[in-house]
């Protein structure tokens, strides 16, 4: 740990050396590198302007907008049980996440509950869609890093869990299966002993990934003491998630406030991080997937026989009033405004993604870091393009 | 000496398509065997299977696609560099594999400086691909080239210092006489397996191999192409025929390193000599320039196996990681290995 230290320091001086470094002594001109919109790192058309100094990152600047779609905006002319198809689209690869805090700002508007049997499948699925989003991470983190190995294990066994999915949900990846009230339909048969089976798989997975990279020298060497985000640093930039667990901050909304969800019914921890770089970010997102695996197999064995559907109008008006409510998603906390005047659908929503805030703190984190690091500090960051630009 | 009289023009003739035999076919062997097929079942897929007998044929369909795809030159690039820079690539390798000894006879040249020349010219495919990152006019490419050349520069020192062994071992730098030593050598007066030189240059072949790795620029030394951040570095801005060039000599040029790795430290084309009452490489059978290049293939085979099982396994280090390793790492090591060698040598 004290080597830890030590190159905390070091990546800090560097920091601080690379803002007095140009035009002092040589007057070398410095070269603008366009890392994005089409750039196999950013997975998506995001576009981080750095300006070098070599290979020393000076300046960095995160420009998104590229892919918006304008969601927030789309909603306001839609009904409220067709705004779930919208918000699938936001976090695509935890899609079903998406869809959960909506309808729970339109249930707590309307004064309903959904029956003990939907909190728990909701919360099932919410996992679930978690598992395929952070497996993909872990898997992509290691192509980032020049290890093209790994990401084909990730897709393999992110297959069952999305097999899983689409048997509930008849989607793979939009399943469009939350209803405001409930679900659209009840587990199928047999679901509860597949995914048991799945979860074993996925805990294998992980326990593979874990030999395989985290413990490479390599990708040790590449992750450790790169990127360091104290944790002040990340709450003042608005980091949720994971990111922020992994500076230290012992914050998780699946935990930390009152929902309609089954979280308070099962055991599980919430695993936090001191070093806040980007080794503690991937570690930290892989004891989560562990840990979803665990809530999943629990809310498994103690699911409650009951209705699925709480009793909701034919045709649903919400309303007049505001209601906030925010998720913890796979990438980090995720939230929706309504501002309902009492029609069919919503007068204004407004979308908190996680992705926007996390990138946010791109231009402090990258400055003084190499090239390489720049792309290892942004796969560890972890975002979604959908969720950037909605 | 031969047993049939070949006049000068056949000589010539056989150099020639030996030559780019002994060059392409280990650069589609490995291109196949380890990049199509051993990598897809590492990442649990199957690999290309519908072009010809279980994709056999996914080689001539990627040559046939890369041929006719249009060669563009990016408007601000450098035209004549450009266009030269992946021949100069190729042209080393060819270069490269003349000194390579296949067989008793079946060498394209021998001198005494072989070593000497080998570890020359396997420098000039740097130039070649500094001059293509640069005269790019891209900024992904150029950051490339200027990796690759620091890079290349650094690995080209360990590589020197790891063979030094085997020189001073065999006491020659013409790579037949190595061959012959290997194979002519007893272990304490055992014979059986002739004195394959890895036994007492097992540091050395280390070495050499992670050399070889850094200079082909494959991962974990990948990073003057790391994919995910300088989309493919010096080549960036190549495509068709001239692509084609460079991926071709990448592995070329892998194929090749393996054979002289295997000329140096696993006793080359030859079988041990006391097998067969052989004493000299005149006396040598001439069905050994038969047997002998397919003996080089299979050891070239096992060798580049493993450079690419590296290559699909690790991540990759970054630049100054990677040049700390080679100057404080490979570099000492390579330089003690010397001393003892030599020490060794004058004691023995």
């Amino acid at each position: 740990m004290t080597d830890l230290a030590e190159r905390q320091k070091l990546s800090y001086i560097a920091a601080q050396a690379a803002d007095a470094r140009l035009n002092v002594e040589l007057e070398t001109e410095g070269m603008t590198l366009n890392i994005g919109p089409q750039h196999p790192a950013t997975h998506g058309t995001l576009r981080i302007i750095v300006r070098l100094d070599g290979e020393q990152v000076v300046w960095a600047e995160p420009s998104a907008g590229y892919m918006h779609r304008g969601y927030e905006k789309l909603t306001e002319v839609r009904t409220f049980p067709q705004i779930t198809t919208l918000v699938n689209r936001i976090d695509w690869l935890g899609s079903f996440a998406n869809e959960v805090p909506f309808i729970l700002a339109a249930e707590k508007l309307m004064e309903i509950e959904a029956p003990p049997r939907t909190q728990h499948i909701r919360t099932i699925l919410f996992e679930l869609s978690r598992i395929a989003n952070v497996s993909l991470f872990l898997g992509d983190l290691g192509v980032q890093l020049g290890a093209v190995t790994p990401v084909f294990y990730a897709f393999r066994d992110r297959e069952y869990v999305l097999n899983l999915i689409e048997s509930v949900t008849g989607g793979r990846f939009h399943p469009n299966f939350d209803r405001i009230g409930g679900l659209l339909d009840d587990l199928p048969a047999g679901f509860i002993t597949e995914c048991k089976q799945v979860m074993k798989r996925l805990r294998a997975f992980c326990d593979e990934i874990e030999d395989l990279l985290f413990g490479n020298e390599i990708f040790q060497a590449r992750l450790r003491g790169i990127g360091v985000i104290p944790a002040d640093v990340a709450k003042q930039y608005g980091l949720s998630g994971a990111n922020l667990r992994a500076s230290g901050v012992d914050f998780d909304l699946r935990r930390d406030q009152v929902l309609p969800l089954a979280y308070d019914k099962v055991d599980w921890k919430v695993w936090t991080h001191p070093d806040g770089d980007s080794w503690a970010r991937c570690w930290v997102r892989l004891q989560e997937t562990r840990e979803a695996t665990k809530i999943v197999d629990q809310l498994l064995d103690t699911l409650p026989a009951g209705p699925i559907m709480a009793k909701v109008p034919r045709i649903i008006k919400v309303p007049e009033g505001e209601a906030w409510v925010s998720t913890e998603n796979p990438l980090g906390e995720m939230g929706y405004y309504v501002v309902s005047k009492g029609d069919l659908g919503p007068f204004r929503v407004k979308i908190r993604s996680a992705s926007f805030n996390n990138i946010s703190v791109v231009p402090w984190v990258l400055r003084g870091v190499y090239v390489p690091d720049v792309i290892s500090i942004l796969a560890s960051l972890y975002f979604i393009l959908g969720d950037i630009d909605r | 000496m031969l047993a049939v009289e070949i006049p000068y023009w056949g000589q010539s003739l056989i150099r020639v398509l030996a030559g780019a035999l002994a060059v392409l076919v280990p650069a589609g062997t490995i291109v196949y065997l380890f990049l199509f097929k051993m990598m897809s079942f590492m990442q649990s897929r199957l690999g290309p299977m519908e072009a010809g007998p279980y994709g056999s044929l996914q080689l001539a369909a990627e040559v046939g696609k890369w041929m006719q795809k249009e060669d563009i030159t990016p408007a601000k690039a450098d035209r004549r560099v450009f266009r030269a820079a992946p021949l100069i690539v190729l042209v080393s390798t060819f270069v490269l594999v003349a000194v390579v000894p296949f067989g008793p006879d079946a060498y394209f040249t021998q001198f005494d400086a072989g070593v000497f020349y080998m570890l020359a010219v396997s420098s000039i495919s740097t130039l070649g691909i500094l001059l293509a990152g640069w005269s790019s006019a891209n900024k992904y490419s150029l950051l490339g080239g200027l990796r690759a050349a620091g890079q290349l520069i650094a690995y080209e020192l360990p590589m020197v210092l790891s063979v030094l062994g085997v020189v001073i071992q065999a006491g020659t730098m013409n790579l037949q006489a190595i061959v012959f030593k290997q194979n002519t050598d007893s272990i304490f007066g055992w014979d059986g397996i002739g004195y394959p030189y890895i036994l007492t240059q097992f540091v050395g072949f280390l070495i050499f191999m992670i050399a070889v790795q850094a200079e082909l620029t494959q991962a974990p030394f990948d990073m003057p192409v790391a994919e995910s951040e300088l989309v493919s570095g010096y080549m960036t801005e190549y495509s068709g025929f001239r692509f084609l060039i460079f991926f071709i000599a990448e592995f070329a040029t892998a194929g090749v390193f393996a054979l002289i790795a295997s000329v140096l430290f696993l006793g080359g084309w030859g079988v041990p000599f006391a097998w067969f009452d052989w004493t000299t490489i005149d006396s040598v059978d001439d069905w050994m320039n038969v047997a002998g290049p397919l003996l080089m293939l299979a050891k070239m085979t096992v060798l580049a196996g493993i450079i690419m099982w590296v290559r699909f396994t690790y991540p990759r280090f970054r630049e100054d990681q990677l040049q700390r390793f080679a100057w404080k790492v490979l570099i000492p090591l390579s330089l003690a290995n010397i001393m003892v060698t030599a020490v060794c040598k004058v004691v023995w």
